[in-house]
C-alpha cells in the first residue's frame, strides 16, 4: 500500500483533532441541534483560535489573552461602580505533601470583585482559611470557580507551583488525566 | 511500505499515535464552563437556555456579573425567570435591546436539548462525581 494512503487515511481520522479542539455547537451535545440558535450563535472556535492557546478547560490562557489585549472585557456596567484591584502573593499549604500555592490577588482581580470571594468564601487574613482538595473538588472554595469556569483542578502544578525549603520542586505542568469511564453518558 | 523516507515515517509514527490519543475527541462535549439552565424550561415546553461562559467573558470580566449584577457562582441557583429579566435584572440588564439581543429572541438563549439537566458541563465535579451532583 503506497504511503500517501495511510497519511490520507490517518489524516482523516484526525481531521477533528486538526480542525482545533473546539466542537462545534451542533455537536457539542448540549444544544438541540435542531434549534435555530445554531446557525446564528456563534462558534466556540471562531472566537477561541485567536487566543493565546492553553492545554485544558477553555483551551485558552484567559489571563495571559487579557494582558496581551487580545481580548478587552468591559470591567463595569455602571458607571459608579468601583474597579478594585489588589497586588499581593498569599503563600498557602505551607505543610502539606504538595509543593506550596502561590495565590495572586493581581490577575483573580483582574476578572473578579474582592466582594466575589471576601469573606463568604475566604476570611481576608493569611492562615485563617482551613483550605481542603476534597472541599475544592467538591466545588466549594478555590473550586467554586476552578474546575468550572477558571482553568480546571487538573493542572495541580499551577497552583502548587513553589518548592517548600528542601521539598520536591513543582513538576513543570503535568495535567493527571481524567479516565474516559468517569464522563457520564449524555 | 514504510521504507520512503525518515520525515514520512515520523509523519506516520505521529498521526499513529494521534489517533490512538486523541480518538476520544469525537464524543461530544459541551464547552468548558458552558451551564445548562433547565429549571423551569422544559415545564414550560421550551429548550433549556445555555449560557456560554467563554463568550461572555471574551466581553465582560466576571465581575460585571458576579459582582454588580448579583449573580451568584452557582448553576441554577439564582432563580432567574422571564419576568426578571424583563424587569432588567440578571440577564435582562444587557438582554434589552441596547447591549444585546433582547427578550423577543427567545431561541438564541433557549437553545439546549429538552431534558439536558441544570449544570455547568465539563466541571470537574460533573466528571468526577456524576451521582453526587444528580442527588443534589
Amino acid at each position: 500500500m503506497p504511503t500517501w494512503i495511510i497519511v490520507a487515511a490517518l489524516l482523516l481520522v484526525n481531521a477533528p483533532v486538526l480542525a482545533g479542539p473546539w466542537d462545534k455547537l451542533r455537536e457539542d451535545g448540549v444544544h438541540d441541534p435542531r434549534s435555530p440558535a445554531i446557525n446564528r450563535l456563534q462558534e466556540p472556535g471562531d472566537a477561541l483560535s485567536k487566543l493565546t492557546p492553553d492545554s485544558a478547560g477553555n483551551m485558552v490562557r484567559w489571563v495571559q489573552s487579557l494582558e496581551k489585549g487580545e481580548i478587552n472585557p468591559r470591567a463595569n456596567l455602571r458607571p459608579d461602580t468601583k474597579i478594585r484591584l489588589y497586588d499581593s502573593d498569599v503563600m498557602l499549604n505551607l505543610n502539606g505533601g504538595m509543593p506550596m500555592v502561590k495565590f495572586p490577588h493581581r490577575q483573580h482581580t483582574l476578572w473578579l470583585d474582592c466582594a466575589n470571594c471576601h469573606d463568604h468564601l475566604f476570611k481576608a487574613e493569611a492562615g485563617a482559611n482551613k483550605l481542603s482538595m476534597l472541599a475544592i473538588l467538591n466545588g466549594e472554595q478555590c473550586g467554586v470557580c476552578h474546575g468550572a469556569v477558571s482553568f480546571p483542578l487538573t493542572e495541580c502544578f499551577r497552583c502548587h507551583n513553589t518548592a517548600k525549603p528542601g521539598g520536591k520542586p513543582p513538576r513543570p505542568s503535568l495535567p493527571i488525566a481524567i479516565p474516559a469511564g468517569a464522563v457520564p453518558p449524555k | 511500505m514504510f521504507g520512503k523516507s525518515a520525515v514520512q515515517r515520523l509523519l506516520l509514527v505521529a498521526m499513529a499515535l494521534a489517533t490512538v490519543f486523541l480518538v476520544d475527541i469525537d464524543e461530544a462535549r459541551a464547552e468548558y464552563g458552558d451551564v445548562v439552565i433547565n429549571n423551569y424550561s422544559d415545564a414550560a415546553g421550551m429548550r433549556p437556555a445555555i449560557f456560554p461562559h467563554w463568550f461572555h467573558r471574551v466581553r465582560f470580566r466576571c465581575k460585571v456579573c458576579h459582582a454588580d449584577l448579583g449573580f451568584k457562582f452557582k448553576a441554577g441557583g439564582n432563580e432567574i425567570n422571564m419576568v426578571k429579566i424583563i424587569d432588567g435584572q440578571f440577564c435582562g440588564a444587557c438582554h434589552n435591546g441596547e447591549l444585546a439581543w433582547s427578550v423577543e429572541n427567545c431561541n438564541l438563549c433557549h437553545s439546549g436539548k429538552p431534558g439536558t439537566p441544570t449544570q455547568v458541563h465539563e466541571s470537574t465535579v460533573q466528571k468526577l462525581a456524576p451521582a453526587a451532583l444528580q442527588k443534589k
